[in-house]
């Protein structure tokens, strides 16, 4: 497939979705339809961008044809691939959960040009290689979910609402006051182009303060120690499909901004940032873990777990080994696959025992053993049991932190590991152990049942063979941690750029 | 004129802060728009501050004149106020709703989301 049109069309697809669902508005099933069959193409083409970006190509392309640093570029290596390819499978599964599961009062009120929004608004991030598009991308992404999450109109949703959006703008003002630094320092925004001019060492202290307000924003939309209250203060609101998609996908957007500008523009490594950034990890999944030991609503257990499961990714990189950035590769892919699902079984969880609350279900085991063994995949792998994804996840960061002797974080990950556990043993116990507790129980439908099964069945086959992704995250590493492919794509010599004006 | 500018700026920060840590929902989201244009402006000026000759090609040139204005951040800073008035209108008409359904612009008493019996705090 031709490259400009391959790297454009994960946003287009669902860009144009989101345009046709409104002027399909009213008509529930075309838009149902719409949503689907884009979301699978969204699969299709990011697959194949996956194929292209799996053998160390880093592909570009640049809009209106501009010469090389003053177009805004869109270019994939591995990571970008990865990440566009986890988004293809998790939009697919959501959608297919959606029919079952969004509430014809969200469904009139734009869930689905609102869904397709946000999936364009996080492809597109996820491929941009321009500072200011990269804020536009986000944008996307952040008006959609303000849309997505209010839309029951309930009371927790509104009051929900209210928090996840002051918080956010407050990121995005620090973010977009980070760009104005950076343009000032760099007189440019193309990410190779920063990242060259920025490493130079002429700028001082303005680059300086740009990359640590970009590391604050970023790590607000990651929900790091200590800003993540916007999370748990509004994820469980929402309904099952929209927390889940939320859950699997917005956090890891900021998570990937993070790892992208401090490998690439501002190498983390010797930098202040990185004691930082240590710190900020281990905090985190301290935090998080402990958030959830105290609560009973499965939802909210689930996204306390989010915030601490993003200090892994966040440790993998602030070790910064090739080995470490390789072990956060694998950690946010397999953590979106497994988030997400847990999310869904929730859903079900409660359409199948009543509630949300563990204390007021019970008996889910007996009820549904299908369910069960579902609902253990995600959760075992979450607690990092072998032979499940999740393990090899933790093996890695554990191992890269044994690597290079950083005892205490080691040590607190696999604590805050065995904590993770402790959740999702509190979760089986009460949900699905105890004697069956006055259950209402509501159909489910295969709408339902199709994704978590799908899921849960990557998260075993990234666990029964986790080879090829290993070496897939080691040499996303590599280039990352070395990243001239990447310049050199975005920024070709005088030489190729004549050659390539003359084809 | 750095100075001046960079004073203003940080007053307009500084007092944007200060709104947006009041427990009125409406002050707050006020405040998060005095914050948006603070860096509005920072962005405005990013590309430099001194010159006013417009970016615009004589006829007959090719280049534009070398002491002409950066016009870059002024079509960053086009996109990034067009965004903020979105998000302030989104807002405005959140907090309106949220005022109709909890009865209240208190932020310290919009417990709906995560009750106080529940979690512990």
């Amino acid at each position: 497939m031709n490259v400009d049109l391959l790297l454009t069309l994960p946003v287009l697809i669902p860009l144009t979705a989101s345009a046709l669902c409104v002027a399909a508005w009213g008509a529930m099933r075309l838009q149902v339809a719409i949503t689907v069959i884009s979301s699978a193409a969204l699969l299709v083409v990011s697959l194949i961008l996956l194929m292209a970006v799996a053998h160390g190509a880093v592909l570009v392309t640049r809009f209106g044809d501009w010469a090389a640093p003053f177009a805004i570029a869109f270019a994939a290596d591995r990571l970008a691939g990865a990440m566009v390819a986890v988004t293809g499978v998790l939009g697919l599964a959501v959608a297919i959960y959606a029919m079952a599961d969004v509430r014809r009062i969200a469904a009139i009120s734009g869930f689905y040009p609102l869904y397709n929004g946000l999936l364009s608004g996080v492809t597109g991030a996820f491929l941009t290689a321009d500072l200011f598009n990269l804020y536009v991308w986000f944008e996307v992404m952040l008006i959609a979910s303000f849309g997505l999450l209010v839309l029951n109109k309930t009371r927790d949703q509104l009051d929900a609402g209210m928090k996840y959006l002051a918080l956010n703008i407050l990121g995005t003002l620090l973010f977009l006051a980070g760009i104005a630094l950076a343009y000032n320092a760099a007189g440019t925004l193309n990410l190779a182009d920063l990242a060259v001019t920025l490493q130079s060492g002429e700028q001082g202290a303005v680059g300086d303060i740009a990359a640590w307000l970009l590391l604050l924003a970023f790590l607000m939309k990651a929900g790091a120690f200590p800003l993540f209250a916007w999370l748990p203060a509004s994820y469980h609101t929402g309904s099952i499909a929209v927390t889940a998609i939320f859950a699997g996908l917005l956090t890891k957007v900021g998570v990937y901004a993070i790892i992208r500008i401090y490998t690439l523009v501002v190498p983390l490594e010797g930098t202040l940032l990185q004691p930082i950034l240590l710190v900020v990890a281990g905090l985190t999944m301290v935090t998080g873990v402990f958030g959830a030991a105290v609560q009973w609503d499965v939802r909210r257990i689930l996204s306390f777990h989010i915030i601490s499961q993003i200090g892994y990714m966040l440790l993998g990189l602030a070790l910064y080994t090739p080995y470490a950035i390789a072990a956060a590769v694998f950690y946010v892919v397999h953590h979106i696959i497994v988030k997400a699902n847990l999310f869904l079984v929730a859903g079900v969880m409660a359409r199948e025992g009543g509630s949300y609350d563990v204390r007021e279900n019970g008996g889910l085991a007996l009820m549904t053993p299908f369910l069960a063994v579902l609902f253990l995949v995600p959760a075992l792998s979450l607690g990092g049991i072998p032979p499940l994804s999740g393990f090899w996840a933790k093996l890695m960061i554990i191992d890269a932190g044994l690597e290079v002797e950083a005892w205490i974080l080691t040590g607190v990950a696999l604590a805050v590991g065995l904590l993770t556990l402790f959740s999702m043993g509190k979760i089986w116990a009460y949900a699905f152990w105890r004697a069956p507790a006055g259950a209402v129980r509501r159909t489910v439908g295969w709408q339902r049942m199709v994704p978590i099964a799908g899921l849960a069945a990557v998260t075993v086959a990234i666990g029964l063979n986790a080879e090829p992704l290993v070496a897939f995250s080691l040499a996303a590493a590599e280039q990352l941690i070395e990243p001239t492919d990447y310049i050199a794509a975005l920024l070709p010599p005088e030489g190729a750029a004549v050659a390539e004006a003359d084809q | 004129m750095e100075l001046v500018l960079a004073l203003g700026f940080g007053a307009l920060v500084a007092a944007g802060t200060y709104m947006t840590l009041a427990r009125h929902t409406l002050r707050m989201v006020l405040g998060l728009s005095v914050i948006a244009i603070a860096v509005n402006m920072l962005l405005f000026v990013a590309g430099g501050i001194g010159t006013t000759t417009p970016a615009l090609i004589a006829s007959g040139a090719d280049v534009a004149a070398p002491d002409s204005a950066n016009p870059l951040p002024q079509a960053l800073v086009l996109t990034a106020i067009v965004i903020g008035f979105a998000l302030l209108a989104f807002a405005l008409v959140l907090a309106y709703r949220a005022h109709l359904a909890l009865r209240t612009v208190d932020t310290d008493a919009m417990r709906e989301a995560e009750p106080v019996e529940e979690g512990g705090r």
